[in-house]
């Protein structure tokens, strides 16, 4: 019982580092329909970005955060302005393509400046684990979880309230529909995905800052949460946090009970068993929108 | 006089191949590929049958991408079926005349069970799926080792047809490029026929097409199916050559350089995957010889050669998909067209 309630902890720890990074995949489908395969690219620039601020130029953790931001929202503007807004209107195929180009083109742009070695990242809090009751939590964990509690009801109250939310998601119902309500289109797009940068280099320097040290294995994740949006629903926040969660506690249980029949490896596959299993069953995701076209 | 060219039957207008003259001169450009084995370094052997088995694999892709619309990111993975079936067939004394179509066999109907989802599944659904197929495969080969070997790998004896040995990438050369002929062909053959029209239909709107009389789930199972049927054989020549072959062997990236094969190529176009899948393989080949031969001047250029050949890659792909959405086949029509009409072209 108590090895399963350790791996139930670790996996809820785990899937809210998943339901982080989900988030940017959500922002940007929610708004353009596009989904976005540079996101772990996007974590992994945002934690070297961040590193190079702090132990390169010496500057304060604080700003250092927040001049990563900014570097992170030129990027997502740079980025739609110039790679995703000539494929407006191209097949799904092409749109694909394009951000797993773009995921390759960031990664040797890091790895040309950066190297491959594993850099050291100055601790931005305390490594010392809490005690939660009778388990040791690491403390990133629970910055981790902390974050996407305050994300979630942000961005909850932005796509509910705020007329920019309120745009982006009249944008994502229909383009066409928005243009001719006086909303531009175009900077609805600038504007989720310089969102979805920003919450992404959060969640680098999150990730970086845990495992104290950052190098291009970082940007596996983009693929290993590719399962949670889907198992949550590509249109739904609510469903990214929870699909996050879910596929941290499957994961962590996959692993602890499975692992040893098979020899390891069960832990990175079961995930995507589970995608294969939901996509048959609920297409859309456990809470997407539902949207049946059936031939 | 006619200027240009003017199809005045149907026969004409479905015709293989458009004049005569583009006959003859496809006929001369197959027997000079011949002239390769004999001109050619062992490395640049190892190239040309490299671009060959890439060839039939990106034409598999784009008969289920390009033509039939369906995206598949789980072409690494169906490699990888084409390639353990014939180390295990191989290594149990089957012949390679046998192994290579049945590797193809058995990666088909791999193809067509990880095909089952798109009867629901469209677009970004369908390529999750396929990449789950791929982490799903993946697993398989670096945990079944009675049969792949596991993460260590699993070595491959030299091809032999009728006694004679195919041991290195010379003779090599003399499986590979006709197979791929003959793949090429039948793939341009296909879409004249009821089937490969019946594909089209479904990429281009796929109500339309059931309510046309196309059984559209059986003929996407049938895309899947000979697809992966060419990316099987694909990966049994991968596997010929490599002589071991291990997991790594088919990484994710693989899947992806494919489908930028077909990107850059041209989607839907047969000759799009062979100019494309050449195009690829040669450009990291060629980027060595650049940075091989400004490194006496650029000494650190060396180490910088992964992430070039990796940012290049990406970069290729990106401008294309902006600039040139039609890949090279499309560029390739319209330099001809030019030439074809000088100087009167407008």
């Amino acid at each position: 019982m108590e090895f399963f309630l350790q791996l139930v902890i670790n996996g809820l720890v785990v899937g809210a580092i998943y339901s982080l990074v989900a988030l940017g995949f959500v922002i940007i489908f929610k708004s353009s329909g596009i989904i976005n395969f540079a996101q772990g690219e996007f974590l992994l620039l945002g934690a070297y970005v961040f590193l190079a601020i702090v132990a390169q130029a010496h500057v304060p953790t604080l700003p250092a955060l927040l001049l990563t931001f900014a570097f992170a929202t030129l990027l997502g503007l740079v980025l739609e302005r110039v790679i995703l807004r000539p494929l407006i209107g191209e097949p799904i195929i092409s749109v694909i393509m394009v951000t797993l180009g773009l995921s390759s083109v960031l990664r040797a742009i890091v790895q040309g400046i950066w190297g491959t070695d594993t850099r050291p990242v100055p601790a931005v809090f305390s490594l010392d684990p809490v005690q939660l009751g009778p388990l040791p939590v690491a403390r990133g964990y629970l910055y981790s979880a902390a974050s996407v509690a305050v994300l979630l009801v942000a961005l909850t109250l932005f796509f509910k309230y705020a007329r920019p939310g309120i745009a982006m998601r009249a944008t994502a119902a229909s383009q066409q529909v928005a243009l001719s309500m006086g909303i531009s289109v175009r900077r609805i797009f600038a504007l989720s995905w310089s969102i979805a940068a920003v919450v992404s280099a959060a969640g680098g320097i999150l990730l970086a800052t845990m495992r104290g040290g950052v190098d291009g294995s970082l940007a596996i994740l983009g693929l290993k949460v590719l399962p949670v949006v889907i198992v949550g629903g590509l249109d739904s926040i609510g469903g990214a946090i929870l699909g996050g969660l879910l596929v941290g506690v499957l994961e962590n249980l996959a692993g602890g009970y499975l692992d040893p029949v098979f020899g390891g490896g069960v832990k990175e596959v079961a995930p995507f068993v589970a995608l294969v299993l939901i996509l048959m069953v609920r297409p859309y995701g456990l809470f997407g929108r539902v949207r049946i076209e059936r031939v | 006089m006619l200027s240009g060219e003017f199809h005045t039957t149907y026969a004409s207008d479905m015709a293989l191949f458009e004049t005569r003259r583009a006959r003859r001169a496809l006929a001369v450009f197959i027997v000079a590929l011949f002239a390769i084995p004999f001109a050619g370094t062992s490395y640049w052997l190892d190239v040309a049958n490299r671009a060959a088995i890439a060839v039939i694999a990106a034409t598999g892709l784009n008969i289920l991408t390009g033509y039939t619309g369906q995206i598949s990111l789980g072409n690494a993975a169906f490699l990888a079926v084409g390639g353990y079936t014939t180390a295990f067939l191989a290594n149990h004394g089957v012949p390679f005349l046998v192994a290579c179509p049945a590797s193809g066999v058995v990666a088909a109907l791999a193809g067509m069970v990880f095909g089952i989802p798109s009867l629901r599944l469209k677009g970004l659904y369908l390529a999750m799926a396929t990449l789950a197929a791929h982490f799903i495969v993946e697993f398989a080969a670096s945990h079944w080792e009675a049969v792949t070997g596991g993460v260590a790998g699993i070595s491959v004896p030299a091809p032999s047809v009728f006694g004679a040995s195919f041991a290195d990438d010379r003779r090599l050369f003399f499986l590979t490029v006709p197979i791929c002929v003959g793949l090429l062909y039948f793939a341009r053959n296909l879409f004249r026929t009821r089937v490969g029209k019946a594909f089209i239909a479904i990429r281009d709107q796929d109500i339309s097409a059931e309510v046309m009389g196309v059984e559209v789930f059986r003929h996407k199972l049938l895309s899947f199916a000979v697809s992966s049927f060419y990316v099987g054989v694909a990966g049994s020549l991968l596997a010929y050559q490599a002589r071991i072959i291990s997991p790594e062997n088919f990484p994710l990236a693989l899947a992806i350089d494919y489908l930028g094969m077909i990107i850059i190529g041209g989607l839907g176009s047969v000759l799009g995957s062979i100019l494309g899948a050449i195009f690829l393989t040669l450009l990291p080949e060629i980027l060595r010889l650049g940075t091989s031969a400004l490194s006496g001047s650029f000494p650190h250029l060396v180490q910088l050669f992964t992430p070039l050949k990796v940012g290049v890659f990406g970069l290729t792909i990106v401008l294309f998909l902006v600039f040139e959405p039609d890949g090279l086949a499309d560029l390739w029509r319209r330099i001809r067209n030019w030439f074809r009409l000088y100087p009167f072209s407008y």
